[in-house]
C-alpha cells in the first residue's frame, strides 16, 4: 500500500480528491436526513426514496415536453406539497409518541413513497441532462495531473451554497431558531408557543426540496431510476460520522466517508479481493460511535439522573 | 319433486364442479406459463420488459393460433423484486396451478436458479435460465431438470475473447494483451472467472478482476485504477442494472476508450446505455439475440395484440433488447410445450413431458424461421447431455442512440467450454452424491 503512495502520490492525491467529490454527492442525500433529525428528532427512513420520488417527478414532467424551469418549479411545488402531507397524514396523529414509533412510521413511508413514485411515473430508467458535462476538466487536469469531473466540482458548490443557506436559515430566522426549540424539546417548545405542526410542516418541505436538488444531481449522474432510494445507505455512515442533528456534519461527514472510501478500495482492497468500499464506510462508523457517538458535530447527549 | 329435492342436487353438482370440476373442463384446454419477474424495485427496468414481453408472445399465440394446438396458454404474476427468497416463494405458490401444475419454470435470476433447481428436479418441473443461470447445469447427466439452453455464461465469454481477438487482427495477437474484467460482486457476476481465467492461459492474455459491490452506485476507487493505474487494452463488463451506466460514465471520466469495452448481454440493453448519455457512444455488448421490430414475430405481436390494446407495455418499448430477450424466452417455452405435444398427444403437458421435449428441441433455421425470428436468434438444439446448445453470439454496438449490430453470429468454443462444464458437473455431483444418468 505504501509503495503504491510513495511512487506515486499524485495518484494517491488523485484518489483522495475523487473521494471528496463523492462524499459530497453522498452529503446532498444526507442533508436532507440531517435536516429532519434536526428539527424533529425524527430519522426519516424515507428520505432515499424522497429523493427516487423528487427525481422522477422532475424528469417525466422533463420527458412530457415541459420546459426545465417550470419542470423545477412543479417539482418543487410536489415535493412541498408531498412533505406537507406526510406532515398532516403521518405524524401529526403521532406528536409526543415515542421516537421510535416516528421511526417505524418513516419505514412505512419509504415504502409509500417508493410505491407512489412507480404507480405515478413508471419503472422504467430515464437519462436526465442538466447541461453539465460530466467528463474529466481537462484544463485542471494538464495543469496538476488531477483530472477531476466538472460535474462533481459543480455539484460540490452546489453543496456547499445549500449547507450554508440553511446555516443561514437555522441560526438567523425566526423560524429556523423554533425549528432548533422544537428539536430539543417538544412540549417546551409548544409551551412557549411555538406552532409544532407548523414548523414540522416547513421541515418537511425543506427536506423535499433538498431531496429535490440531490435527486436532480444524482439522476444526472447515474440515471433517474429506483437504484437513487438506495442512496440512503451511503448517507448513513455519513450521519454517523458527521453527527444526526448538525448540517455541517453531513458535509464534513461525507468527505470523510468519500475520501476514505475510495483509498480504502485502492489501497487496501487488493488485500481483501477487493469490494471493500461499501463496508469500509460501516467500520469507520463503528469506530466513531464507540469513542464518539455523538458524531464529530453532534450535539452532545447528556442525561442527568 | 318440490324445488328443495330439486335444487339441492344441482346447487351441490355446481359446487363441486367449480371446486374441483373446473379444473378438469380446463383439463383438456388450458396450460400453465408462471410469469415471475421483478414489476418493482432497482431492477424493475428490466423486470417489466420480461414479465411483459413473454406475455405478449402467449397472448398473441392464444389469439392468432388459439394456443399450442388448441391448448390455450394461462399465466399468473409473481412480483419476485428480483430477491432470491421472493422467486422462491412464486415457485412454490405457482407450482400446482393449472390442469398439469406448472409447465416450466423461468427463475429470472442467477442466484433463483440456484436456489429452486434442485427442488424443481424433485418436482419434475424444467427450469429453464436462457442466458443466465448456473453454467455447470448445461451437463444433462448430472441436472436432467436444469436447461441454461441456448447460450451459457462460459460459451457466451469464448465468443467474447473471439470478438476482441478478430478486432485485434487475430487470436495470436492476444498475447501480452491486458484485460479487466469488472464484475459484480455476485454469483451471477463471479461466474466468468473460470473460463476467462483458462482463456487467459491459453492466448497469452493477462486478466484482472475488479469486483464492484451491488448496487454500484460510486464506482470511482475500481475505475482511477484501471485508467490511471492497470491500463488495460480491454475491459469486459459484467454488469447490472444501476452498475452498468454508472460503469460508462466512469470509463468516460478516466477516458478509456467505449470501443475497446464489451459488455455482456445484462451490460447491453437500452437501460444501461441511455442513462449514460453520450458516455456509452461507442460502447460494445455481446447478444443471443437481436433488437428491432422488423421481425415478423414481433409485427405479429403487434396486430394480434397491441393494436387490440392488449399489450402489456409502451409501444415504444417494443423492439428493445429486453423486450425482445423476453420474446425469445417465450418462444423457446411454447416450442418445448409443441414438442412435447408431438411426442404425447395434443393435450395439455407435464413438466416431465416437457423436460423429455426439451431434451430434444431443435431450434434449427426452418423452424426459427416457422416462427418468425429469422435474425432474432441463433439456431440451437439440445440433447439429454448437452442443455446448452453451445448457440452462436452476436455484438452490437451502441452508435447514436441505438444499438446496431457490428459482428455475424461469432460461435462459441466448446472444445474448451464443454470440458469445464463436464468437470465442474462432475464436482457438484460427487459432492452431492449423485450418479450422472446415462444419455447413451
Amino acid at each position: 500500500m505504501l509503495d503504491v503512495v510513495i511512487t506515486d502520490p499524485l495518484f494517491a492525491v488523485e484518489v483522495i480528491f475523487s473521494g471528496l467529490l463523492s462524499g459530497i454527492m453522498y452529503s446532498l442525500v444526507a442533508l436532507g436526513f440531517a435536516l429532519i433529525f434536526k428539527a424533529s428528532g425524527i430519522f426519516n427512513f424515507g428520505q432515499g426514496a424522497f429523493v427516487l420520488f423528487a427525481a422522477l417527478t422532475f424528469v417525466s414532467l422533463l420527458n412530457m415536453g415541459i420546459n426545465f424551469w417550470l419542470a423545477v418549479l412543479i417539482s418543487l411545488a410536489v415535493m412541498i406539497a408531498y412533505g406537507i402531507a406526510v406532515e398532516r397524514v403521518v405524524l401529526r396523529p403521532l406528536v409526543n409518541q415515542p421516537l421510535i414509533i416516528l421511526f417505524m412510521a418513516t419505514i412505512g413511508l419509504n415504502f409509500f413513497t417508493e410505491g407512489l413514485a412507480q404507480t405515478l411515473w413508471g419503472t422504467e430508467v430515464h437519462a436526465l441532462d442538466l447541461g453539465i458535462p460530466d467528463v474529466p476538466w481537462n484544463a485542471l487536469g494538464d495543469a496538476t495531473g488531477l483530472y477531476l469531473s466538472v460535474f462533481e466540482l459543480v455539484a460540490a458548490v452546489i453543496a456547499g451554497v445549500m449547507v450554508v443557506a440553511l446555516a443561514l436559515f437555522f441560526s438567523k430566522t425566526r423560524t429556523g431558531r423554533a425549528l432548533r426549540a422544537v428539536s430539543d424539546d417538544h412540549q417546551a417548545a409548544m409551551s412557549v408557543g411555538i406552532p409544532l405542526q407548523h414548523i414540522w410542516a416547513v421541515t418537511w418541505a425543506v427536506a423535499g426540496i433538498i431531496a429535490l436538488v440531490a435527486g436532480m444531481l444524482w439522476g444526472a449522474k447515474l440515471g433517474v431510476q429506483f437504484s437513487l432510494a438506495l442512496l440512503a445507505l451511503k448517507a448513513l455512515p455519513v450521519l454517523i460520522i458527521g453527527g444526526f442533528d448538525s448540517i455541517e456534519g453531513a458535509i464534513v461527514g461525507g468527505l470523510i466517508v468519500g475520501a476514505s472510501e475510495k483509498f480504502a478500495e485502492v489501497f487496501i482492497g487488493p488485500y481483501f479481493g477487493g469490494a471493500i468500499e461499501n463496508w469500509f464506510p460501516y467500520v469507520l462508523a463503528t469506530i466513531f460511535l464507540l469513542f464518539r457517538p455523538q458524531g464529530l458535530f453532534g450535539e452532545r447527549i447528556i442525561e442527568r439522573v | 319433486m318440490n324445488f328443495r329435492t330439486l335444487a339441492l342436487p344441482v346447487i351441490a353438482a355446481t359446487a363441486f364442479a367449480v371446486s374441483t370440476g373446473g379444473q378438469a373442463f380446463a383439463q383438456a384446454k388450458e396450460q400453465f406459463m408462471p410469469i415471475n419477474a421483478y414489476w418493482t424495485g432497482p431492477y424493475a427496468a428490466g423486470g417489466s420488459a420480461f414479465g411483459g414481453g413473454m406475455i405478449d408472445y402467449f397472448k398473441m399465440l392464444n389469439e392468432r393460433d388459439g394456443g399450442i394446438n388448441g391448448v390455450k396458454l394461462t399465466w399468473e404474476k409473481c412480483e419476485t423484486g428480483y430477491k432470491t427468497d421472493r422467486i422462491v416463494e412464486c415457485y412454490e405458490r405457482l407450482k400446482k396451478n393449472g390442469p398439469t401444475g406448472m409447465t416450466l419454470f423461468h427463475p429470472m435470476s442467477t442466484g433463483g436458479t440456484y436456489a429452486v433447481f434442485e427442488r424443481a428436479e424433485k418436482d419434475q418441473i424444467p427450469v429453464i435460465t436462457l442466458g443466465y443461470g448456473n453454467t455447470a447445469g448445461s451437463d444433462g447427466r448430472v441436472f436432467p431438470y436444469l436447461f441454461p439452453a441456448l447460450t451459457n455464461y462460459w460459451s457466451q465469454n469464448t465468443a467474447k475473447i473471439r470478438f476482441i481477438g478478430s478486432q485485434e487482427g487475430g487470436m495470436d495477437k492476444l498475447k501480452g494483451k491486458k484485460i479487466a474484467n469488472v464484475h459484480h460482486d455476485s454469483a451471477y457476476g463471479k461466474e466468468t472467472i473460470p473460463i476467462l481465467e483458462a482463456q487467459a492461459e491459453k492466448y497469452g492474455f493477462e486478466v484482472k478482476h475488479y469486483p464492484v459491490v451491488h448496487p454500484g452506485l460510486d464506482q470511482k476507487a475500481i475505475w482511477l485504477q484501471i485508467g490511471r493505474q492497470y491500463k488495460p487494452d480491454w475491459i469486459i463488463l459484467r454488469g447490472w442494472g444501476v452498475m452498468n451506466p454508472t460503469a460508462l460514465k466512469e470509463a468516460a471520466r478516466v477516458n478509456f476508450p467505449r470501443d475497446k469495452m464489451v459488455g455482456v448481454w445484462w451490460s447491453g440493453a437500452e437501460e444501461d446505455t441511455v442513462p449514460a448519455g453520450p458516455a456509452a457512444e461507442g460502447y460494445i455488448a455481446a447478444g443471443f439475440h437481436a433488437s428491432g421490430t422488423e421481425f415478423p414475430v414481433i409485427q405479429d405481436i403487434i396486430k394480434h395484440v397491441y393494436d387490440k390494446g392488449n399489450g402489456e407495455l409502451p409501444r415504444e418499448r417494443l423492439g428493445s433488447i429486453y423486450y425482445n430477450r423476453a420474446v425469445v424466452w417465450g418462444m423457446v417455452s411454447a416450442e418445448a410445450v409443441r414438442q412435447a405435444q408431438d411426442m404425447v398427444g395434443k393435450r395439455p403437458v407435464t413438466g416431465a413431458e416437457v423436460q423429455k421435449a426439451l431434451e430434444t428441441l431443435d431450434m434449427n433455421a426452418q423452424r426459427i424461421e416457422g416462427l418468425g425470428a429469422t435474425g432474432l436468434m441463433p439456431t440451437f438444439k439440445l440433447t439429454c447431455a448437452d442443455h446448452e446448445g453451445g448457440a452462436a453470439v452476436k455484438f452490437q454496438q451502441w452508435k447514436g442512440g441505438k444499438w446496431v449490430q457490428i459482428s455475424d453470429w461469432i460461435e462459441t468454443d466448446q472444445s474448451m467450454v464443454r470440458p469445464m462444464v463436464e468437470a465442474a458437473a462432475a464436482k457438484y455431483a460427487k459432492e452431492k452424491n449423485i450418479t450422472p444418468r446415462s444419455c447413451s
